[in-house]
């Protein structure tokens, strides 16, 4: 190994099989619920909304939306069919050619910062909605995804005026209605994502959120509504694959976006194959986190659990192939698997619940085979002895060690709390098999040197890089992936131009 | 007697060498007035994949040049078609053009190398950034070349179309494989030969000649392709290239066949942009 200096332990000689005293609670004590309160305000159904107003769909139809941590329906869900996406663009087409298409970039900014705060006021209550509709727990619905779904829309309002410094030496132009299809992991976030940049460039929107999760995007229509916000500038139908497809094909529609499994995104550019319109393909990830042995290791521990099991693991970047340097390999193992024991698993809706339900029985049955293929190939598992609820769709956090690239669990998107661990002996390795994927949407890496974190940056290929850290997002920071993570980018400046045309 | 002239056998450039299709194929060329001018070789595609593995292996090397090495090569390769000048315009004339239109493309496509050579060390300063995050991380979003991107040159021009949408590719160290005008291929043998001694690593720009029908749906396909760069398709072609594309997510960039070659908008810093990714880096801040 030429490139890492031998480093003295001061720790003296390693205790093989002794691991270093350590505080283990596990299940010593039991905590007591500490239930979110706050009223989601949920009404019993939703409509589409369209051109401003809630409508009930053609066809008449609906479908339950579940809380997935008891399996309980929470509200009906409006069935969208191709007239009511017709619907939906012909008002998002009025919109764009006669008010918000027109408007001056000061005033969309108005109504962009408007519908920021809107959200803030109402925090809570989304924070909650959002829990009980896709499982994640209150902690990070509270604390993550509804003030970054707000953050979004106050950095993109900021933008609406100020267009001419997106393309230095050229004007730019919005491009006309946009279709935009998103997934079930953050719901409220991935429209933020989404519709902020789309309005402040001056396009108009109709939207699908995931079927599962449509209640946080019909409660922003709430908002939406009292922000004043034009009729038909952003147009929300929900439903399944079929909406989406239609929503995706739209003849109208002279962009599209997708957020969703990489699976669905070649079959919508297929699609597309035969038009020329744009096109935002946010799809899935393998990432690797990598962890050498001169990195801070506690701090390396709890990125690698946040890596991996923030949302369940619902996460498209997760870091869900851990690299980890040979001779750290068995101390890393061992702090991981003491970590694991302490986590919560369990209802959503208890501010000390760390990993909440998994999102839907279809997504649970996804994650079990992939597990049973990962004990099949031999990799070994660990998962933690802890209790799950009865009822509801629940996944314990697992770790897989002695896994080789070749296995499914290394190479497959899982979409759940289930951590590969491999192992490397020198750089050039280390960046060969975090490279060694058709993904290439993020990475990590761990390690104190800081010439090393800069070659590791360039020579991973993967759009986002967190070096001693993970899973860190925010508006002004572009996000999206290399290779078959799809292209275009998501925030900042250079998510910006993905929404309009040079002229 | 007048003596006898050597006429000159055409050879694509590819992997920084000239060599004749793996099928021993070619293809007759006319000149203007309807006489054998020469057999050019008709590439396949075994010739479009070695191509690709020509420039997938000069790929690193090439983007690791520092930006200025880039521009100062790309300046180089602008050095040698003015000193071929003549020779490119009596080639565009012996294939149709009139003498002055032929001054005009070789003129704009001299001079659009320069414009790229001197992008080279500015466009990441234009394009990329630091991020103001709201924690303390450090935060900044930088350029890096795709990779090894696929090349379809206009019907014509066939010089200019080929520099214009090479030259936006390399400078930021992509590498290329590109198909020459089917039409009038001849001028992209003479460029092989300018891009030989121009100091640019073999394989960074590979030119084939050949037939679209048979290479467009490989371009298509091909994995290692990591994004295509297509001028003047047919909505067929273009059709085909897209659903190829959607396979292993490759980027597509079509330029309509109407594109104002010679006008100074078919060339700009956008180009670029068209071959680069953009990556993320996030660091903590703290002691």
């Amino acid at each position: 190994m030429p490139t890492l200096a031998e480093k003295k332990s001061t720790r003296g000689p390693a205790r093989t099989g002794r691991p270093a005293p350590e505080l283990i609670f596990g299940d010593l004590w039991v905590f007591d619920p500490a239930p979110e309160s706050a009223d989601p305000k949920l009404k019993p159904r939703y409509d589409l909304f369209i051109g401003g107003q809630f409508v009930a769909p053609k066809s008449g139809k609906y479908f339950a939306s579940i809380n997935p941590a008891n399996e309980q329906k929470l509200a009906e869900i409006a069935l969208a069919g191709r007239e009511d996406v017709d619907a939906a663009y012909a008002a998002a087409e009025r919109a764009f050619s006669t008010t918000w298409g027109r408007l001056p970039g000061r005033e969309r900014a108005k109504y962009l910062f408007r519908i920021a705060r809107l959200l803030q006021d109402r925090a809570r209550e989304f924070a909650v909605a959002e829990t009980l509709d896709g499982g994640k727990p209150i902690k990070e619905s509270r604390d993550f995804d509804v003030p970054m779904a707000a953050a979004h829309f106050f950095y993109h309002a900021g933008w609406a005026d100020k267009l001419d410094y997106v393309a230095p030496g050229r004007r730019v132009a919005p491009l006309g209605v946009v279709g935009q299809v998103i997934p079930w992991n953050f719901p409220l976030l991935m429209l933020a994502w989404k519709i902020a940049p789309a309005l402040a460039m001056g396009n108009t929107v109709v939207l699908k959120p995931a079927e599962t999760t449509s209640i946080t995007c019909l409660k922003l229509a709430e908002i939406l509504q009292d922000a004043g916000l034009p009729p038909g500038t952003v147009n929300f139908v929900t439903g399944a694959g079929e909406t989406g497809a239609a929503v995706m094909g739209h003849p109208t529609a002279a962009k599209v976006a997708f957020t969703g499994s990489t699976e669905v995104g070649k079959i919508i550019m297929r699609s597309l194959a035969g038009t020329e319109k744009k096109m935002t393909m946010e799809l899935g990830g393998k990432a690797a986190n990598i962890v050498f042995d001169d990195a801070p290791i506690d701090q390396a521990v709890e990125g690698i659990v946040n890596g991996i099991f923030f949302n369940q693991g619902h996460v498209c970047c997760a870091g869900s192939r851990l690299l980890v340097h040979e001779p750290v390999a068995d101390r890393v193992l061992a702090k991981l698997k003491n970590r694991l024991r302490v986590l919560r698993v369990g209802d959503p809706m208890d501010k000390n619940t760390d990993i909440g339900a998994i999102n839907s029985k279809e997504q649970l049955g996804k994650i079990a085979a992939l597990v049973e293929s990962g004990v099949q190939e031999g990799a070994e598992i660990f998962q933690p002895p802890c209790r799950l609820p009865t009822k509801g769709y629940y996944f314990r956090p697992t770790i897989f060690s002695g896994v080789s690239m070749s296995h499914r669990i290394a190479r497959e998107e899982i979409f759940g709390p289930v951590l590969s661990i491999l192992t490397f002996r020198t750089v050039e390795e280390a960046i060969e098999k975090a490279n060694n994927t058709a993904y290439g949407l993020s990475a990590g890496v761990w390690t104190d040197k800081g010439s090393r974190i800069l070659k590791m940056s360039v020579e991973l290929k993967a759009g986002v890089v967190w070096a001693n850290t993970y899973n860190k997002f925010d508006p002004a920071s572009p996000f999206g992936g290399y290779k078959e993570s799809g292209f275009g980018r998501e925030g900042g400046r250079q998510g910006l131009l993905d929404y309009c045309k040079l002229v | 007697m007048p003596r006898l002239l050597i006429t000159k056998t055409p050879k694509p450039y590819v992997g920084g060498a000239f060599i004749r299709s793996e099928s021993g194929r070619t293809f007759p060329v006319s000149d203007a007035a309807g006489n054998f001018f020469a057999n050019i070789p008709q590439c396949t595609r075994k010739d479009l994949r070695n191509a690709v593995e020509a420039a997938a292996k000069a790929g690193p090397g090439w983007a690791k040049r520092t930006a200025y090495n880039r521009g100062q090569i790309l300046y180089r390769l602008g050095e040698m078609l003015e000193g071929r000048r003549a020779e490119l315009i009596d080639t565009l004339v012996r294939f149709g053009g009139t003498k002055a239109a032929a001054a005009k493309e070789v003129e704009v496509a001299t001079d659009r190398l320069i414009y790229y050579a001197g992008w080279a060390d500015k466009y990441e300063q234009v394009l990329g950034n630091v991020n103001p995050v709201a924690s303390p991380h450090f935060n900044f979003t930088v350029t890096e070349p795709m990779g090894v991107i696929g090349v379809i040159a206009p019907a014509a021009p066939a010089l200019l179309g080929l520099v214009s949408l090479v030259a936006p590719l390399i400078v930021s160290g992509n590498t290329v494989v590109a198909l020459a005008s089917e039409k009038t291929p001849y001028p992209s043998i003479l460029l092989g030969e300018m891009l030989a001694t121009s100091d640019l690593p073999g394989g960074v720009v590979n030119l084939l000649t050949g037939f679209r029908p048979e290479l467009v749906p490989t371009f298509a396909t091909h994995t290692h392709l990591r994004a295509i760069s297509a001028a003047g398709l047919s909505a067929d072609e273009s059709k085909a290239i897209r659903l190829g594309a959607a396979e292993s997510v490759k980027r597509v960039h079509c330029l309509a066949d109407e594109t104002r070659w010679l006008s100074d908008a078919a060339q700009d810093l956008y180009a670029i942009r068209e071959g680069l990714e953009f990556k993320t880096t996030w660091h903590p801040i703290g002691a």
